[in-house]
């Protein structure tokens, strides 16, 4: 189709943040992945759309370390890098908010936010492992403030009692933590009600000004419409189509998602994809 | 809990009351609950035989509860993580009767043979967390297969006759060592200094740092209970034989787990896997080495019950570690507030659990009830202790699902 063959001659232009190979993935019999190719810019909101199974979950799971692939290369900035752990994809700095937000309940917003990169005091107290919960909570506060996150009154208060809007801010607030370069948000807005959807979009809007890559996974294309600035398809494993936001119609993505009315052509590009 | 929909503030007496209500039914109030528990336990039991709330028994309610207070610190460890051990009982009896014979048949001095004896102690540890870690066996059929085989190494090293005594050495006055009172009250006078010291020092930072802090009369009030209750402590014991050290190395280990489990990063991670153990992992926490680590310091805490346990009988003999201690161990800090489930849950209720149930024990024996009824009422309990502990739980669920 011609917009695949744009998006891919705009793309080969800039050398991207994040760009993966031929990576594949199977689980037993189920092939999730079979060579799928993904990239995303500086400064660009992708999204990351299909079906369920489509592959998606797999391929996010690939880029943050907490699975690995069975086949493929990862570039970051250009360079081949392998990620095989969470800590690893943390260091390149790629972060990630899973559909599940990954939070501990029974802990507060502060714990959450600094779970697994706790600030320790400093001096004597530094050699008792004495967490710093004042210099945590002033941050936290501070961040927070940044993201115009004002639903969380009690950054005390554990996550477990929040709402799922509150929660989806804590989530993202704590991807940002560790000033990172690809934010990578799983559904960022499928619980949330259109105010506080508004809100996440608009901070990703945000996200993209700071000049971070930032990969969307979400069903809902009102949404992708109103953000991301590239959409990448994927339908039964493979990397069906990757449209330019600008000048597609709704109905071609649906098309891309379901393999309706594409027909045997489509079945022939994903043979050679 | 400053959620709008869940009465943050209370003015009056009525919506204070509704709050208390909903904190009790939540499990929020665990250690306002237990005392209750335990003044009701100490009223019937005073009523039945006034010798229960005498400075000697209560002296020896302490004496007794040493050894299950400290193993179950570690149990509480482990709860925390959503695990559990069943094993910390036949830890305990193995890994002292391995002591009683370092320090009888082989002559070793009781220092080293105490110390021997935690080693041990972590070396099971170290085993139940990598069966359970590497080839994830659930920790209750690791540790009670476990339990089984530290039965018979027990039954093994203690021999023929089944009994080894231990003469005066470093272990037995572990529990026969008593303060003279000027240094018990010394003791308690220095935890409260302490203990308002380092409130008004966080308060103090908190402020400068330009966040909120509580009301400075509630702190004053909140030492000002403690410190009455250390006074009422040393006082009480003043009156017998004085502050027996085992009480200082008890209320030491959980002040040291406390800390551990409450400020520190590895503690905080002990609260994350226990809580959401997917979480933790993606937040590049090593949960393995963090359940590993867990094990070795409950199993370690076992065998420095065992000790304990030892030093009080001045013998070792087949049935130690045996009987109701391991139940007792786990339903303490079950009683007290600890969740079975993982990641809620304080040190201090081991100390408070053991009080509870060591005063249902005590008042028994003190009224010479028969080996039935004492069965039969302390399974009651820990029955009903657990059937709280799920229903504040599904409580607690309710409210955050709104």
């Amino acid at each position: 189709m011609t917009a695949l063959s744009e998006g891919t001659s705009t793309t080969s232009a800039a050398p991207y943040l994040l760009s993966l190979k031929g990576v594949s993935k199977a689980f037993g019999a189920n092939q999730a992945l079979s060579g799928v190719d993904f990239e995303v810019g500086a400064g660009e909101v992708v999204a990351l759309v299909g079906d369920n199974g489509a592959g998606k979950s797999t391929l996010v799971k690939a880029i943050a370390g907490v699975q690995l692939c069975d086949e493929g290369t990862i570039y970051f900035n250009g360079e081949l890098v392998r990620i095989t752990s969470p800590q690893d994809a943390t260091a390149l700095g790629i972060a990630t908010v899973y559909q599940d937000l990954a939070l501990c309940d029974n802990l507060d917003v502060v714990a959450n936010l600094y779970l697994g990169r706790e600030l320790f005091s400093k001096g004597a107290a530094r050699a008792a492992y004495f967490l710093d919960e004042t210099a945590m909570e002033q941050s936290a506060l501070k961040l927070l403030e940044s993201l115009a996150v004002t639903t969380v009154k009690d950054v005390r208060e554990p996550v477990g009692s929040l709402s799922g809007g509150q929660r989806q801010a804590v989530a993202i607030a704590r991807s940002l933590l560790g000033e990172p370069s690809v934010v990578l948000l799983d559904e960022p807005t499928a619980a949330l009600g259109v105010s506080q959807t508004e809100q996440v979009l608009s901070l990703i809007h945000e996200l993209r000004k700071r000049g971070l890559g930032v990969v969307v996974i979400s069903h809902n294309l009102e949404n992708v419409f109103a953000v991301a600035d590239r959409i990448v398809v994927l339908r039964l494993g493979r990397r069906s189509a990757t449209f330019d936001v600008r000048g597609v119609s709704r109905e071609d993505v649906v098309s891309a998602i379901t393999g309706a009315e594409f027909g045997l052509g489509a079945e022939i590009r994903e043979e050679s994809a | 809990m400053s959620d709008d929909r869940v009465t943050p503030t209370a003015h009056g007496a009525g919506p204070m009351i509704r709050e208390l209500g909903r904190k009790l039914a939540q499990g929020e109030a665990g250690p306002l609950l237990v005392l209750l528990m335990v003044a009701a336990i100490w009223t019937f039991f005073q009523f039945q035989n006034d010798r229960f709330l005498s400075p000697g028994n209560l002296t020896n309610l302490m004496l007794q509860q040493s050894a299950v207070a400290t193993i179950s610190i570690g149990i509480v460890l482990i709860l925390l993580l959503g695990e559990i051990d069943l094993s910390v009982g036949a830890v305990s009896g193995f890994c002292a009767s391995v002591m009683a014979v370092l320090i009888v048949n082989n002559h070793l001095p009781s220092e080293v043979a105490a110390l021997a004896a935690l080693g041990f102690g972590a070396f099971i540890g170290l085993f139940n967390g990598f069966m359970v870690t590497r080839f994830r066996i659930p920790s209750f059929v690791v540790t009670l297969a476990g339990s089984l085989t530290l039965v018979g190494l027990q039954l093994y090293v203690l021999g023929e006759t089944g009994t080894i005594n231990l003469a005066d050495n470093f272990v037995t006055r572990l529990t026969s060592t008593f303060f003279p009172p000027l240094v018990g009250w010394a003791v308690a006078g220095l935890a409260v200094v302490v203990t308002l010291a380092f409130a008004l020092m966080a308060r103090a930072r908190r402020a400068r740092a330009g966040l909120s802090v509580g009301p400075l009369w509630s702190l004053l009030v909140g030492v000002g209970v403690i410190a009455a209750a250390f006074a009422a402590a040393v006082a009480v014991v003043n009156q017998d034989r004085g502050l027996p050290l085992v009480v200082v190395i008890v209320c030491a280990l959980a002040l040291a787990f406390a800390y551990v489990t409450e400020r520190t990063r590895f503690g905080r991670h002990m609260f994350a896997v226990g809580g959401n153990a997917e979480a933790a992992r993606r937040a590049g926490i090593k949960i393995e080495h963090v359940r590993m680590l867990v094990f070795v310091l409950g199993s370690t805490l076992a065998a420095a019950g065992g000790v304990l346990a030892a030093s009080r009988l001045t013998a070792v003999n087949q049935s130690s570690g045996g009987s109701d201690l391991l139940l007792m161990a786990i339903a303490g800090p079950v009683i007290a507030g600890t969740s079975l489930f993982g990641g809620r849950g304080t040190v201090w209720s081991a100390i408070l659990g053991a009080v509870v149930i060591g005063s249902i024990a005590n008042g028994m024996d003190l009224l010479a009830y028969a080996s039935s009824v004492k069965f039969i009422v302390t399974g009651a309990v820990l029955i009903a202790a657990v059937t709280i502990e799920s229903v504040t739980r599904m409580q607690r669920r309710g409210t955050a699902a709104r």
